[in-house]
């Protein structure tokens, strides 16, 4: 995944202070990991390569950790992020389709994101309300329920709409502080 | 203290190191235990193949003698039903994501899987557990040895001998269970990882996961 503007500054200071409140010792890997990943959103590559130099030990047992735990993540979450559930009854209400549906939409795999980051799939456990099998969350904050494979392409269609209006109304706040600024200078 | 114990195993009485594990003491007196996962200079065995059990006479359960201390007077039973039904089902469960192809396989006739099966009067080809095909892409980016992932049973033998005996730690586990494999960190190739292509890892490998690309039969 290529970094952001800034992005590698931002990772280099994060894992700095991490490692200057841990103990270094393996016991504090964890921890020291979720800390990061609080901070980042997700465990960049360079960030458990810079840990791993700080406790001075293989940044392929990082690796095996960061992907041994679900509670883990190695890419970045996107703007829009899907959790698709497999608990038992949304598993069997055919949540393995409704995943795949995403997968094809988004064209990315489970666990993945758009290289645009527009978009993250995952899938979870189950999320608690079975009765609206199968569910799919959306942004940690928002419940579909029956999602079908053509309530899929709904939700993908109000995503790139959400996205749309969302980049309008940017040009509008740009153009608006451009006209300021210009009327700004007029009256000066 | 004394510097070595008296034990018997299987009615044969030895004299064994003080503070040696007992597979090893076995081994030493030519009584095969099946093992994959043990390496002797290693302090604590990962224990994790389930393939070394013993009987030992008052202790309830059965240990893993890769992990058990050798003491004074101690009575040791390699095989008995217990012991077998334990050794086939974890062999079988070993076995049921393996990709069994032994005359492909470049350590077919120096294969410790082999050696087990016969040892132990088991069957390669176990019909108990539903087959798992696991990935077949070969690495086979180092100039004399490749990687094969779908003949792998997780020793992590290899592991050891990148971390202790090369010094390097370019190899480790990634994932968890039914994924669990081999891998460099990033999943990048070896030529890729920072991997030094020393091949002590392919002298670690008790079958054919790591293998010289000049054994590659086929
Ligand atoms: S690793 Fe051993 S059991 Fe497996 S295919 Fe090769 S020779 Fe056969
Ligand atoms: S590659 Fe060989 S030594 Fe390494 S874990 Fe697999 S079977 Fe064991
Ligand atoms: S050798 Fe003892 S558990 Fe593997």
């Amino acid at each position: 995944m290529q970094l952001l503007e800034g992005e590698r500054e931002l990772i280099l200071s994060t894992v700095e202070e991490v490692l200057q409140n841990s103990s270094r010792n393996r016991e504090d890997l964890i921890p020291s990991l979720q800390r990061v990943q609080s901070k980042l959103g997700y465990l960049p590559a360079l960030a458990m390569e810079k840990l791993a130099e700080g406790l001075d030990i293989p940044a392929v047992d990082i690796y095996g950790i960061a992907t041994f735990y679900n509670q883990f993540r190695l890419n970045p979450p996107g703007k829009y992020q899907v959790k698709v559930c497999m608990g038992t009854a949304c598993y069997m209400k055919g949540g393995e389709i409704t995943l795949e549906s995403f997968e094809r939409r988004m064209e990315i795999e489970e666990g993945e994101t758009s290289p645009d980051r527009l978009y993250s799939l995952e899938r979870v456990a189950c999320v608690g309300c079975c009765t609206l099998a199968p569910v799919v969350v959306v942004n940690d904050d928002h419940i579909e329920g029956y999602v079908t494979p053509t309530r899929v392409d709904g939700i993908m269609l109000e995503f790139e709409e959400a996205d749309q209006k969302e980049e309008e109304t940017e040009k509008e706040t740009e153009e608006e502080t451009k006209k300021t600024a210009a009327e700004g200078g007029k009256n000066k | 203290m004394n510097d070595y114990v008296n034990i018997t195993i299987d009615d044969r009485k030895i004299k064994a190191r003080a503070g040696e594990k007992l597979l090893w003491v076995a081994l030493d007196n030519d009584i095969y235990i099946p093992h994959l996962c043990a390496v002797r200079e290693k302090e604590r065995s990962n224990a994790s193949c389930r393939l070394c059990f013993v009987e030992i006479e008052g202790m309830a359960r059965p240990v893993t003698s890769c992990t058990q201390v050798v003491r004074e007077e101690m009575v040791v039973r390699t095989r008995s039903t217990r012991i077998d039904r334990l050794v086939k089902t974890a062999f079988e469960l070993l076995l049921s994501d393996h990709n069994l192809s032994c005359r492909e396989c470049p350590a077919n006739g120096n294969c410790e899987l082999q050696k087990i099966a016969k040892e132990r009067g088991l069957k390669l080809r176990q019909k108990r557990f539903k087959a798992i095909e696991r990935d077949h892409t070969v690495d086979d980016s180092p100039d004399e040895f490749a990687f094969d992932p779908s003949r792998c049973v997780l020793c992590g033998r290899c592991i050891w001998a990148d971390r202790e005996e090369a010094g390097v730690g370019a190899i480790g586990f990634a994932n968890r269970g039914i994924n669990s494999v081999i891998t460099t960190f990033e999943g990048v190739s070896l030529a890729e990882s920072i991997c030094t292509q020393c091949k002590l890892c392919v002298e670690a490998c008790p079958v054919g996961a790591f293998y010289y690309k000049k054994d590659k039969k086929a």
